[in-house]
C-alpha cells in the first residue's frame, strides 16, 4: 500500500551522486529562545531523495553497526517506493522506539559510520530517514500495534520505564508474556522524559510511544520503587521473571569546594527540573528552578547531558552559556550534531579547563568558579589523552549558576535490598553478556544500570537481548 | 466549606483508583491530617520514612514524613503544614478527593533502639514527624519524655497522640498560653539541669530549632538525631538537590537520611540551600491566592444572586 508515487530507482553510479540532504531545522536565533524542536524532519519529497542514495549493499555493514540491527537498506528501499507504512512496519520489527532513536542514536558512530559511502562521500542519512518514517506513521495512520504471538500464560516485571525497559517490554509483549512496567517516577520514559530535553525530543512522541505499548497489553505501574515500595523478591512471587532497567540514577559530583552552594546544580536536577517538572513554564507549573534570565551559567562536561544542559539553559534566557570541559573537543563523546547546534546557538565552549573551586557570597549564592587550565598527556584507559593540570594555570570566572554533567554512577537502591543480586566495584549490576543473566535466577538486567552511563540505543540493545533471553528462560522453565 | 466547592475547580484531578484521601480534618490553624488509602506503602512504611507527593498534574513533588499508617484498612497518615502553595492546595482537599502522585515508603527508617531514657523532641508540624519515632522507641522499651512545641496554644499538636508512647509530655508554648513558657530547648536544658539522665534526644522541627537541640546537648555528649527536611525532587537518589554537609561530607538526605547525628550536621548550609527558591515560592503562593480569592467573590457573587432570585 503506497501512500505516496515511487521515486525512480536510479542506478548505483547515479545514487553516488546525490549530495546528502540536510535537514531543515529551525534558525539558530529563533530557536535559542523557544523549546520547539531544534530539527523539523524530512518532507517526503526529502525523505525519497535522501533514500535514493542508498546503494542497496547485499551484506549491508549499517545494520550490524545498528545495536538493534534494524533492516535499513529495507525499509530504505520502502521509501523509495512511496510506501512508508511499510517501511514503518520494517523498523518496527527491531525497534521498538523509532522516533526517539530517529533523534537521539548518535548515527555518526553507529548505522552511518560504517556506510560505504562514508568513505569517499557523506553517509547516507539514516537516522533522519528512520525519524521521517516513523513521525510519518505517528501523525498520518497512528503507531501500529505489534502482532502478538499466542499467549504464554507467564509474566513478567520490567523494573524501569526508560529505554532499556520499553525495548524489552516492546518485545517481550509481541512474544505473548504478561508485562508490567514498574516505575519510580509519575510519568513513564525515564531518561527520555526527566533528561532529554523538549527541543530535542518532544514528550509528545515519547507518550506516544508509551501509550502504542500500553495499548499492546503492556502494564504499566508509576510511582512504584522496586525496593522500597516492593523488593524484588516478593515482585518475584507474582512474576517468573523479572528485567531490571534502572539506569545510571546517581550523579557524580566533583567533591571541590562550593559544591553546596545554591546555584550548583547536577544536570539531573538542572534537566529533570526543567523536563520533566517543567519548570521552564513555571507561570502553568509548580515546580521552580533559579532565575536564569540575563544570568551566567556554566555547565561542565562535554556530553550529551552537558549540550542538553546548556542549550537549555540559553532557552531560559542565559546570557551567557558555557561548557567547561577538561579534554579539547575532539574528545568531546557528544554527538556532532549537538555540538554544531550548540556552536550555531552561541554557546561558549572552554577546553581543557576544568573547575576547581567555587566560590559564594554570604547568603550560600554562587558567584563564580576558578578554573584550572589543562593540557593532554598521554592516551589513559578509555583511549583518549588525559587531561594534566598546567601547574599554576588558573582562572576565576563569575559564574551564577554551575551544572555538573560528569556522569553518573549506579543508583543503589535494588542491589541494596536484593542481596543475591551480584555487582561491580562501582555498583553496577553484574550480568551474563550474551544472555544478561544476572546472579539471580530468573532476573536479567542491562542499559546503564549494567554499563554504567551510555546511549539510548545501547540501552535499548540490552533490553532486546534480554527479552530474548527471558523468552529461552520461561520456555526452559515450561518442562518443570 | 466554600474552600471546598472551590478546589475542585481549581485542583484538575485524574481520578484513578489509587490516593484517595479517605479522611481528612484540620488539628490545627493551617495543620490538616489526612488518612490516605495507599496499601502498598501502608505495609511497607517504618519510622522515620517519608512519601513524595504530587497534587496535581502542574504541581511538585514534595516529600512528606509518614505520620502513622493502618495495615487493617491500608492507609497511611500525614501531617501538613500550609505554608507555600503546594501544601496550602493539598489542605484544600477533603475526604473523597484524590491526590495525583504517591510513592514511597522513601528514605531510611529510623534507628530504633532501646537507649534507656529518650527524649523526644517537636516543634510545630515536626511533632507530626516525631510522633512515629515517639512510639517506635516507646515499643522497644525506652522511657520516653516528649517535649512538644508551638508559638501558641493552637499550634501545638498531637498530644494526646503522644501521651499514649510517652512516660512524659511537655507542652511549651513561645507566649506562655499553654504548658511550659518558652522554647523547647529551655524545657531540655531544665530537664538537663534538674539531673534528669538522658541518653538520647531526637529533635525535629524549624532548622532554628533543631540547631539550638544540637547545642544544648552537644556539652553534654547526649547522642542527639535530627530529621532534615531538604528540598527534593524525586526522593530516590537521582537528582542530589537534597544535598547536605553532614560531618564534612556530602549526604543526600533522600537516600542517606532523612535522620542524622545532629552534632554532625551543617545547619548554615542546610538553611541556606532551604532558601534557594524564596522569591518563586512568595511568586507562585500570592497567584494561588489571588486565584482563590477571585474564585472566592465569584462564587460569593453567584450566591448573592441565587438568594435575591
Amino acid at each position: 500500500m503506497r501512500s505516496y508515487p515511487p521515486a525512480e530507482k536510479l542506478p548505483m553510479k547515479e545514487r553516488v551522486k546525490i549530495p546528502r540532504h540536510q535537514i531543515p531545522s529551525q534558525n539558530p536565533n529563533i530557536r535559542k529562545g523557544n523549546f520547539n524542536e531544534v530539527n523539523l524532519g524530512y518532507t517526503i519529497e526529502l525523505a525519497q531523495a535522501e533514500a535514493q542514495r542508498c546503494i542497496m549493499c547485499a551484506n549491508p555493514p549499517c545494520v550490524k553497526g545498528c545495536p538493534v540491527n534494524v533492516k535499513i537498506p529495507q525499509f530504505i528501499d520502502k521509501v523509495i517506493e512511496g510506501n512508508i507504512a511499510e517501511a514503518a512496519r520494517i523498523i518496527k520489527q527491531d525497534n521498538a522506539l523509532p522516533a526517539v532513536c530517529g533523534r537521539v542514536c548518535p548515527q555518526e558512530e553507529q548505522c552511518e559510520i560504517v556506510c560505504v559511502l562514508e568513505k569517499k562521500f557523506k553517509p547516507v542519512a539514516i537516522g533522519h530517514l528512520e525519524r521521517f518514517v516513523a513521525d510519518w506513521e505517528r501523525n498520518n495512520i497512528g503507531i501500529q500495534p505489534p502482532t502478538i504471538n499466542e499467549k504464554r500464560n507467564k509474566r513478567v516485571a520490567i523494573i524501569g520505564g526508560g529505554p532499556a525497559g520499553l525495548s524489552c517490554a516492546g518485545d517481550l509483549i509481541q512474544m505473548g508474556y504478561d508485562v508490567t512496567v514498574f516505575e519510580a517516577l509519575h510519568e513513564i520514559g525515564g531518561v527520555l522524559v526527566y533528561g532529554i530535553p523538549e527541543f530535542r525530543l518532544p514528550k509528545e512522541i515519547v507518550k506516544a510511544e508509551v501509550d502504542a505499548l500500553a495499548k499492546a497489553g503492556v502494564v504499566f505501574e508509576k510511582n512504584f520503587v522496586v525496593g522500597y515500595t516492593q523488593t524484588l523478591d516478593e515482585l518475584l512471587n507474582e512474576y517468573d521473571a523479572a528485567f531490571i532497567g534502572t539506569g545510571a540514577g546517581l550523579p557524580y559530583f566533583m567533591n571541590i569546594p562550593g559544591e553546596e552552594l545554591i546555584g550548583v546544580y547536577s544536570a539531573n536536577e538542572f534537566l529533570t527540573r526543567v523536563n520533566l517538572m517543567r519548570a521552564y513554564d513555571f507561570d502553568h507549573n509548580d515546580t521552580p528552578i533559579i532565575e536564569i534570565k540575563n544570568k551566567v551559567v556554566a555547565v561542565i562536561g562535554g556530553g550529551n547531558t552537558a549540550l542538553d544542559a546548556v542549550r537549555t539553559s540559553l532557552r531560559l534566557g542565559a546570557t551567557r552559556a558555557m561548557i567547561i570541559y577538561r579534554r579539547s573537543e575532539a574528545e568531546m563523546p557528544a554527538r556532532i550534531e549537538e555540538i554544531a547546534h550548540a556552536k550555531e546557538e552561541g554557546v561558549e565552549f572552554h577546553f581543557l579547563s576544568s573547575p576547581i573551586e567555587y566560590i559564594g557570597n554570604e547568603q550560600g549564592w554562587l558567584k563564580s568558579t576558578i578554573i584550572q587550565k589543562m593540557e593532554l598527556g598521554e592516551p589513559d584507559a578509555s583511549g583518549r589523552r588525559k587531561p594534566v593540570p598546567i601547574p599554576g594555570a588558573t582562572e576565576e570566572i563569575p559564574i551564577d549558576v554551575a551544572v555538573i554533567a560528569v556522569g553518573n554512577g549506579s543508583n543503589p537502591i535494588i542491589s541494596k535490598t536484593t542481596p543475591d543480586l551480584r555487582t561491580n566495584k562501582w555498583g553496577n549490576i553484574l550480568v551474563d553478556e550474551e544472555t544478561m543473566a544476572t546472579s539471580k535466577k530468573g532476573v536479567f538486567a542491562g542499559g546503564d544500570i549494567v554499563t554504567g552511563g551510555a546511549t539510548v540505543i545501547l540501552a535499548m540493545g540490552a533490553g532486546r537481548k534480554a527479552a530474548k533471553a527471558i523468552d529461552e528462560y520461561l520456555k526452559n522453565t515450561d518442562n518443570f | 466549606m466554600i474552600f471546598s466547592s472551590i478546589n475542585n475547580n481549581f485542583v484538575k484531578l485524574t481520578i484513578t483508583n489509587m490516593n484517595k484521601i479517605v479522611e481528612a480534618h484540620f488539628l490545627a490553624p493551617n495543620v490538616k491530617l489526612f488518612q490516605i488509602d495507599a496499601p502498598k506503602i501502608a505495609q511497607k512504611r517504618r519510622a522515620g520514612q517519608f512519601v513524595m507527593l504530587r497534587v496535581n498534574e502542574t504541581g511538585e513533588r514534595i516529600p512528606l514524613t509518614i505520620a502513622d499508617s493502618n495495615t487493617n484498612d491500608g492507609t497511611i497518615t500525614i501531617i501538613v503544614q500550609g505554608v507555600g502553595k503546594t501544601t496550602k492546595m493539598l489542605n484544600l482537599l477533603n475526604s473523597g478527593d484524590y491526590v495525583h502522585d504517591l510513592v514511597g515508603p522513601l528514605g531510611k527508617p529510623s534507628h530504633i533502639e532501646n537507649y534507656g531514657t529518650s527524649v523526644v523532641i517537636g516543634g510545630g508540624v515536626g511533632t507530626a514527624i516525631a510522633y512515629p519515632i515517639a512510639k517506635a522507641l516507646k515499643e522497644e522499651g525506652n522511657y520516653v519524655i516528649s517535649i512538644i512545641g508551638g508559638r501558641t496554644k493552637e499550634l501545638v499538636i498531637l498530644e494526646d497522640e503522644m501521651k499514649q508512647f510517652s512516660d512524659e509530655v511537655y507542652p511549651t508554648t513561645d507566649d506562655g498560653s499553654y504548658g511550659f513558657h518558652g522554647f523547647v530547648t529551655n524545657k531540655l536544658r531544665e530537664l538537663i539541669e534538674n539531673g534528669k539522665k538522658i541518653d538520647f534526644v531526637l529533635a525535629i522541627g524549624p532548622i532554628p530549632m533543631m540547631s539550638a537541640v544540637a547545642e544544648v546537648t552537644r556539652p553534654y555528649n547526649i547522642k542527639t538525631v535530627v530529621s532534615l527536611n531538604s528540598i527534593m525532587v524525586d526522593g530516590t537518589g537521582m537528582c542530589g538537590g537534597c544535598r547536605a554537609i553532614v560531618g564534612g561530607k556530602t549526604v543526600f538526605v533522600c537516600v542517606d537520611g532523612p535522620e542524622f547525628d545532629a552534632h554532625q550536621v551543617d545547619f548554615k548550609v542546610l538553611d541556606q540551600r532551604n532558601r534557594a527558591y524564596v522569591s518563586q515560592e512568595q511568586k507562585s503562593l500570592h497567584n494561588f491566592e489571588c486565584y482563590l480569592e477571585q474564585m472566592y467573590k465569584r462564587r460569593k457573587s453567584e450566591m448573592e444572586k441565587e438568594l435575591i432570585k
